[in-house]
Formats: structure tokens, sequence, C-alpha cells
């Protein structure tokens, strides 16, 4: 049966294709736990130290801090201003709801650099220079369309009829929407927010372009250090980072997980 | 107010925020940038406001720009082509697997989360001097010293198709999850073999997801800085380099509009012939 060998072809291939997304990424865990002086191949055994040496390292704690802080902050704008926009692309018939969607995912339509640019050179006309500021401007901007698409997405699930059930049960619109929507829509808020932070946290390419002088984010700083001098302390950096943006979106699916088998027994 | 006009108006208040951030923070930017490439900078480092068209002569006359915008593009272009050679058999699998479906989208999901600098530079800890291959080949005897494999054109490449592969599987995914197996199927017990059923039924079936994903990819991979200057050697730079040049080290802003606008007209054509024919509803199922 020639079907079943191509099958078989076709799934060997994409074995392949999944050792090169992984692999690479593998090597840089493993390296960072290489005892070896240099942090490179060979491997010479296991140990810790190159974590022990990122927790003394000042430039990359503050690195760590601006990043955390920068992306709550973004989190919880763009997440408030992406959820109230998908319920009024959901819940109501807006006139040219079409174009108003387009609109509101043109940040991503644009290529970033070309966002990036745009906002520095205008926002410093206003008078903004390089700053914190420009950042959760640039990084509100930009994450702003993924949360609305994936706001949009999973509002639509939720059906109406319970709050209509609600309302015609005596409660109030206010009552309605604290006590049934609003608790419905929080797996769809939450994942809003941490695709927020994780996008903003792992934002290079317009950082780069509105980060002031002295100020790294975590990209940064691993883009600084690569291209002094390449640091064995970079690998377990990586290895620190891909904990926390893998670890907190999986972290934030099993909680959902177990909230909704738990709102379902 | 009656209680229709206060329901027609809430989803407006709803929308304002939103509606009035990207205005402020994209519309007006982009068009302050259309009137400043007008401008000039001037040797004191002061914008000399007015109506000059030496910044756009200078980006749309001069070969080195054109050289590098025509670079950009045939990287793109292949980036795009790789992926989508890569990316298709890999789709298709995912689709049409049965036990480990959830597994491999999870899998496929995970690049996403993973910072794009760390899986840039993760392929000098391959190709580097030290890194796994040098070292393998050392190893076995096959080079006497370790051969120079990063800093080039090809390691460039690579570096975009790592980022960029996970869009093209994600987009073929979609539409092929879409199509009715029933349909190969029927093609299939109407006589056709399993390679003409996929030529003639699924493959025209699933173009749109991979013309999303390939206009992903192709965007994404023009507009970017960064994977040249973490692989490339210096004479890889691509044109949003030169945009990154001209603003940050330079600080001719004036020249670096026109640069930005020129990248902006070249990809935005793209997505406005892409939407004009497939629609946006199916880039936005991928990204969804």
């Amino acid at each position: 049966m020639g079907g079943t060998m191509g099958w078989h072809l076709l799934r060997g291939w994409t074995v392949l294709v999944y050792l090169f997304m992984f692999l690479p990424v593998a090597v840089v865990v493993l390296l960072s736990f290489n005892a070896s002086q240099f942090g490179s191949f060979p491997m010479t055994g296991f140990s810790f130290r190159w974590f022990v040496e990122l927790a003394n390292n000042d430039a990359i704690l503050r690195a760590f801090q601006t990043s955390f802080v920068l992306g709550l902050m973004t989190a919880a704008i763009s997440t408030t201003l992406g959820v109230l926009a998908s319920l009024a692309l959901v819940r109501y018939r807006v006139p040219g709801s079409n174009y108003i969607s387009t609109l509101l995912i043109a940040p991503i339509l644009v290529p970033e650099v070309v966002l990036a640019v745009a906002l520095l050179l205008f926002l410093n006309f206003l008078g903004i220079n390089k700053s914190f500021t420009l950042l959760l401007f640039g990084h509100v901007i930009f994450t702003l369309p993924f949360v609305i698409l994936v706001v949009q997405a999973r509002l639509v699930s939720i059906k109406r009829d319970i709050e209509e059930a609600a309302m015609s049960l005596g409660a109030s619109p206010r009552q309605t929407f604290f006590q049934i929507t609003l608790p419905l829509m929080l797996p769809a808020v939450l994942a809003g927010a941490l695709f927020a932070f994780t996008i903003s946290f792992d934002d290079i390419t317009g950082t780069l372009f509105w980060k002031p002088g002295g100020v790294e984010t975590v990209p940064t700083q691993i883009f600084a250090m690569l291209r002094n001098s390449i640091s064995p302390e970079i690998n377990a950096l990586g290895t620190v980072m891909i904990l926390l943006t893998v670890g907190l979106p999986l972290l934030g699916m099993g909680i959902a997980r177990t909230l909704s088998q738990k709102r379902g027994g | 107010m009656s209680v229709e006009a206060r329901e027609a108006r809430q989803p407006w208040i709803l929308l304002s925020p939103a509606l009035t951030a990207v205005f402020l923070l994209l519309f007006v930017p982009l068009l302050f940038i259309v009137v400043y490439s007008f401008w000039l900078r001037t040797a004191t480092g002061a914008d000399q406001v007015g109506f000059f068209l030496d910044n756009w002569r200078e980006a749309l006359s001069d070969a080195f720009y054109r050289d590098i915008l025509l670079f950009t593009l045939k990287i793109a272009t292949i980036t795009t082509l790789v992926c989508a050679l890569m990316g298709y058999p890999a789709a298709y699998v995912i689709a049409r697997s049965k036990g480990n479906k959830a597994l491999l989208l999870l899998l496929l999901m995970l690049p996403f989360w993973i910072s794009y600098i760390i899986r840039t530079m993760s392929w000098i800890n391959i190709l580097g001097v030290s890194g796994a291959l040098n070292t393998a080949l050392l190893y076995v005897g096959v080079i006497d010293e370790p051969i120079q494999m990063l800093y080039n054109q090809t390691t460039v490449i690579l570096g975009l198709v790592h980022f960029l592969l996970p869009f093209m599987i994600l987009n073929v995914f979609v539409s092929l999850e879409g199509i009715d197996t029933n349909l190969e199927d029927a093609a299939n017990s109407l006589g056709a073999t399993r390679w003409q059923a996929f030529l003639q039924v699924t493959l025209p079936l699933s173009l749109p997801g991979l013309a999303a994903g390939g206009l992903l990819c192709f965007v994404l991979g023009a507009g970017t800085y960064i994977t040249p200057l973490v692989l490339g050697g210096p004479s890889d730079a691509m044109f949003a380099n030169l945009v990154f040049e001209a603003i940050i080290t330079q600080l001719n802003w004036p020249l670096g509009s026109a640069l930005s606008l020129m990248l902006l007209a070249v990809l935005g054509a793209l997505v406005m012939v892409y939407n004009r024919y497939l629609g946006m509803a199916q880039l936005m199922k991928g990204l969804g």
C-alpha cells in the first residue's frame, strides 16, 4: 500500500520538523547546566553555577524588574481596553463592525519596525522622549490586537441566555454584569492578560527603539550580551526566560482546566 | 434619552478607549512620519521644517537602498518557500493524526511562547565555533579545526525559518482542519488515488491557509532587523536594519521616516492584494 508508506514518510518528516523547532532551544537549556568554564560544548558536568551568577548580576536583575513592571502594566491597560472593545464587538450590533475590527488589529498589520519608528518620532515631537512611558505606550498598542483577538474568540462562546435569565429573575443590569457576566468572562480576561504579558515580556523589535539608554528589558539585555561577547550566563538567562514564558501559560491553562472541571462537577 | 438611543451608544462607549489608542498611537504617528519625511535633518542636528524631496530622492534613487530592498524581498521569499515546504506536510500530519493531535498542537504553540531572541541565539550554540555541530564533527574526526558556519545569508534564513515556521504550520493546520475528510474519501471511492485526491481536493481547499501563513512569514520576515544582527554577517543587512541605522545610529529621523514608509508601502501593498482576493478572515482564524 503506497498510502501507508506515504503516511510513514509524512510522519517521519513531521518528527524532523518538530526536532528542528525544539532541538536548538533544548540545547540552550542543556548548556545552562554545563559546569565548563566557558559554558559551551563539551559538557563537563552538571552545575547550577550560571544560575548563581545570574542571581548575582545586578544588570540582569534590573532587566527582570523592568520587564516585569512593564509587562504587568501593559497587560493591565491592554486587557482593559481590549475587553471593553471585544464586548462591544461581540455583544452589540455595531454598524461597520468589520471595519472597526480591522482598525483595531491594524497595529499588527503594520510592520513592527514602522510602528516603532512612527511612535518614537511622534511622541518625541510631543515632548515624550525615550522613556518608560514611551515603552508602555508602545507595548500597549502592540499587544492590544492580540488581546482583542483572543478575548473576542472566547467571548463568543458565552451565551446571552444566562444573562437574560438572571435579568428576568429580577437582577439589575449591574448585578447581572458583576455576578454573571464577569465570572463567565474571567477565563477570557485572564487569557488576554497573560497573552499581553508574555508578548510584552518577549518583545525586542519595538523595545530597542523605545527604551532609553541604560534601561534594559530581559530581551534587550540578552541582545546586548550577545553583541558584546557571548557570556556563558546567557544560556542560563535563556532557560529562566523559557521557564517563565512557557511555564506561566501552561500554569494558566492548568488552572483554567481545574476551575472549569470544578464548575462542571 | 430613549432606551434605543442609549443601547446604540453603549458599544461606542466601550469601543472608544481602544479606538482612541489605535488612533493616537498608530494612525496619527503614521501620518506624522509622512510629514516628517519631507523635513530635513541639518548638519547641526536640528530639523528644518518644510517640504523637501531630498530624503525621498535619496531613498528612491540610491542603488544602495534599492539593492538592500531587493535583498530583503529575496530573503523573505526564500524563507516563506522553505516554511511552506517544511510546514505543509507537518500541518497535514497534525490535522489527520488521531491519538496525539492535542499533544502535537500544544507543542506547536510552545515556540510562540519562547522568546524570539532566545530562539534566534540558540543557533549560535548549534552552529558556532564551539557549538554542537563543530564539536561533533571534531570528535568524529571529519574536521581538524572548527569551521565558521555562522554569520552568513544562509544562517539568516535559517533563523527566520525557525522563527516563522510555527505561523505557517498553524495557518495551514487551521484550514486543513476545516476540510471535510469525507471529500477525500469520496474522491477515493470514485477511483482517485490518495495522491490524486490530495492534489485535486485537499490541496486546493487548503490554499487559503497556505496563503495566510505565507503572508505572515513574508511580512514578518521582511520586517526583521534582529535576526540579521544576531545571525548575519556585515553584508546581510536587511531593509529594517537600514531603518534602525538611520533612526538610532545616525539620528537622521527624516530619512528614517522615508525609509520606514518605503517598507510600509511595499509590505502594505502585499497585505492589500491579499485582502482584496482572500480577505482578512482567514488570517484572523490563524491568529486567534
